[in-house]
């Protein structure tokens, strides 16, 4: 579906209002019926991100399939806070097997579908950022350079939240986890380690590779939409805040996500067969204080004002705006 | 149909008749002439009807695997060795969620340090993952294993794994009988999976357990393979009804009627312990030997039953429990519970070593005189071993082990018997 420019009623907030849209044009979320695939009941804290995202998610992803969907857990937060035997959240099928496979059994899901004659029936894993870049890294290249048709989701909330709080591949330079300790003279995580694993899935050459922001529920919900409209391998790795790691208020979750992707630390594009297809632009860029000050991961930061790291940390987000041109206006605007 | 081809070959003709739908395929030795065939078969359109694929590692062959069986699909691989042991945690997951996978193991060694030749230490360190673990005698066994492992696999709802020894069964070329389509179809119907991923009927499938249920779930497990025990004879003689050959069942004993000594073995070794038997018989030697195919479940009362009236036991192992000596004794001796006999176990054949009629015959002689030690090391070469600790015992920095030992050996083409 072609983009359309609509002028919406914007809170100070930039949310926007499905009451002001037609029935069809609403969010996934807003209609009534809905699948309520994650259904309420779970155990997830409050303000989870990853909650909230797989909501968003696997509700869109149903919308587009027409309820034709298996889904795939890794170990994690959101494969716990769901299935606390003997009851389950989901509404649909659904398999956890281990922490570091979600990928590979996708792909065995897909491919029973397949020789079966259900293609029809479409696959979501899902994990977090320590299943997905971390331990589960493997099965997920294999995956992916196999073009199984699989949408792998990734709800990175920077570190292994389930195990309480540990350095993953995804944890950002500074912040304090439980093994990267806000002690000694450079406190929290290392500065120039972890990957971007959504620039490594562009290297597989994948139909479709897109990030997104619980602070954008709309644009993640068009993306999943997208990723279901295209066969082969897909990933879309949302950015998902955790007030327990995160050391930040459960109320602010959306604001934080915001942040994030206001001040350009995690930026917001689509890709496609590995080339960069779309973008969103920054509409008031913040410096990067606004984002770490609401968190107590970075509170080292301030505590002895670290101007040095905190412009290192500034420095990423301008170089991710400037490589992803964040704030360049786009063309049909 | 009498097929004279490698033991490889036989596996992946026995496998394509039961129609698997998924095949996960990771190389390793001795197991890779298996998946190599059945990628042939799949690519000429030989075998229709089914997924080949290639993936990145054991660990992803298992869990692709465990999609597809959780899928509805019927799901095969092979692997040895160090893949077992890389797939190990995706090994006993399948078992959990009670998946019927079947599994070829092409038993090897485990390194370091690394050898590709044939023992059982891959296979028993999987022992108690909850897999039903079956072993062949001969390359017609291993065949006919498998079309008895679906079936087995799919009324219980339980993994299998059926264990050849690498390179004496795998790369051996056997006359075997490779049966029709026709006979395998009404041998093994088709899989109507417990529990599958649909979305017209949604279930969560491996959801976390805690301690308020989680025994039940295991002795659940155990029970499914209680269970096996009484299917497996009757799977054995249900194969048998058809196909007209005895293959598989929990125990083969061999002339055991008044033996004063049994051999117990797994696997392909006891061809030889037959032939020695044999030989001993003729020579008015009471000796009789236990086969055991299925080891887990481990047949208590049939190995009781078989081993009861004897005067002294030799468990034969090609694995070693470092620290203890022997598995399988453990079991046999398990199964004894109650009952006084002499029992040995001898460590042999470890990393390919032959077992030879030559060392058997002596091995069951000293038995015989009771001369031998409660844990045996077969064709050990003491002068090696001596020489080996007398240089660690000089010098801190003695090196690398394996690399010193094999710099005293020297040619090794000299050296196998």
């Amino acid at each position: 579906m072609e983009m359309q420019t609509v002028k919406f009623y914007q809170t100070g907030t930039f949310t926007v209002g499905n009451r002001l849209l037609a029935e069809d044009e609403r969010s996934v979320q807003a209609n009534m019926h809905r699948t309520n695939s994650l259904n309420s009941g779970h155990r997830a804290c409050q303000g989870c991100g990853e909650a909230l995202g797989a909501r968003y998610a696997i509700d869109a992803a149903m919308r587009s399939t027409s309820g034709e969907l298996i889904a795939v857990n890794a170990t994690g937060c959101l494969e716990v806070f769901s299935t606390p035997y003997p009851e389950t959240s989901w509404k649909i099928p659904w398999i956890h097997s281990l922490f570091g496979n979600a990928a590979a059994v996708a792909s065995g899901v897909a491919a029973a579908m397949r020789v079966r004659g259900r293609s029809a029936v479409r696959v979501v894993a899902q994990g977090g950022d320590g299943g997905t870049t971390d331990i589960g890294f493997g099965c997920l290249s294999g995956m992916f350079e196999r073009n199984d048709d699989v949408l792998y989701i990734c709800y990175d909330n920077e570190a292994y939240m389930n195990t309480g709080v540990q350095r993953s591949s995804a944890t950002p330079p500074a912040a304090r986890t439980a093994t990267t300790p806000a002690l000694g003279r450079e406190p929290g995580n290392v500065f120039g380690t972890g990957k971007n694993v959504p620039l490594i899935a562009m290297a597989h050459s994948i139909p479709y590779v897109a990030t997104a922001s619980v602070a954008n529920l709309r644009d993640l919900e068009r993306k999943v939409a997208k990723a279901m409209t295209i066969s082969g391998a897909r990933y879309v790795h949302i950015h998902v805040p955790c007030p327990l790691g995160w050391g930040s208020l459960p109320a602010d979750t959306i604001k934080v996500a915001r942040l994030a992707v206001e001040s350009g630390l995690f930026p917001l594009f689509e890709a496609e067969h590995g080339e960069i297809t779309g973008r969103t632009p920054i509409r008031r860029k913040v410096p990067v204080t606004d984002y770490l000050r609401l968190q107590k991961r970075f509170a080292h930061l301030f505590n002895v004002a670290d101007e040095p790291r905190i412009a290192r940390i500034q420095a990423i987000a301008d170089r991710n705006i400037a490589k992803f041109g964040l704030l360049e206006t786009p063309a049909h605007g | 149909m009498l097929k004279q081809i490698e033991g490889s070959r036989a596996v992946a003709e026995a496998i394509a008749r039961c129609r698997p739908e998924v095949i996960c395929a990771y190389p390793i030795t001795p197991q890779t002439h298996i998946v190599e065939g059945l990628g042939e078969m799949v690519k000429s359109g030989e075998l229709a009807n089914c997924e080949f694929i290639n993936v990145e590692s054991e660990f992803a062959a298992l869990s692709v695997a465990i999609g597809a069986s959780a899928a509805g699909a019927r799901a095969y691989t092979a692997t040895a060795s160090q893949g077992l042991l890389f797939m190990a945690e995706a090994v006993y997951n399948a078992a959990g969620l009670g998946l019927p996978i079947v599994m070829t193991i092409g038993n090897r060694a485990i390194g370091a340090p690394i050898n590709i030749w044939n023992d059982h230490s891959d296979s028993m360190s999987m022992r108690d993952a909850g897999w039903i673990q079956l072993y062949a005698a001969t390359n017609q066994e291993a065949l006919d294993l498998h079309i008895q492992a679906f079936r087995l696999a799919e009324e219980l709802s339980c993994p299998v794994m059926v264990c050849m020894d690498g390179f004496i069964l795998t790369h051996a070329y056997e006359r075997v009988d490779v049966p029709a389509q026709d006979d395998v179809d009404a041998f093994l119907p088709s899989f109507e999976p417990r529990q599958v991923l649909d979305p017209a009927e949604p279930v969560s499938m491996g959801a976390m357990v805690g301690p308020e249920a989680f025994t039940e779930v295991r002795y659940l497990a155990h029970h499914k393979q209680l269970r096996a025990l009484e299917l497996i004879p009757k799977l054995s003689a249900a194969f048998q009804a058809r196909f007209g050959r005895s293959s598989g069942s929990l125990v083969k004993p061999y002339r055991t009627e008044d033996a004063e000594t049994i051999v117990v073995a797994l696997g392909s070794v006891n061809g030889t312990i037959q032939e020695v038997v044999d030989e001993m018989r003729d020579a008015g030697v009471k000796i009789g030997s236990l086969a055991i195919c299925s080891f887990r479940p481990f047949p208590l009362e049939q190995v009781r039953d078989a081993l009861r009236h004897a005067k002294r036991v030799v468990v034969i192992e090609k694995c070693l429990a470092v620290g203890l000596g022997g598995i399988v004794s453990d079991g046999v001796r398990n199964a004894l519970s109650g009952i006084v006999l002499r029992g040995y176990t001898v460590i042999a054949g470890l990393g390919g070593r032959a077992i030879t009629r030559a060392a058997l015959r002596q091995l069951f002689r000293d038995a015989g005189n009771d001369v031998l030690e409660q844990l045996t090391f077969l064709d050990l070469d003491e002068g090696l071993i001596q020489y080996e600790l007398e240089r660690e015992a000089q010098a801190r920095r003695s090196g690398p082990t394996a690399e010193a030992i094999l710099r005293r050996v020297g040619t090794v083409a000299s050296q196998v018997a």
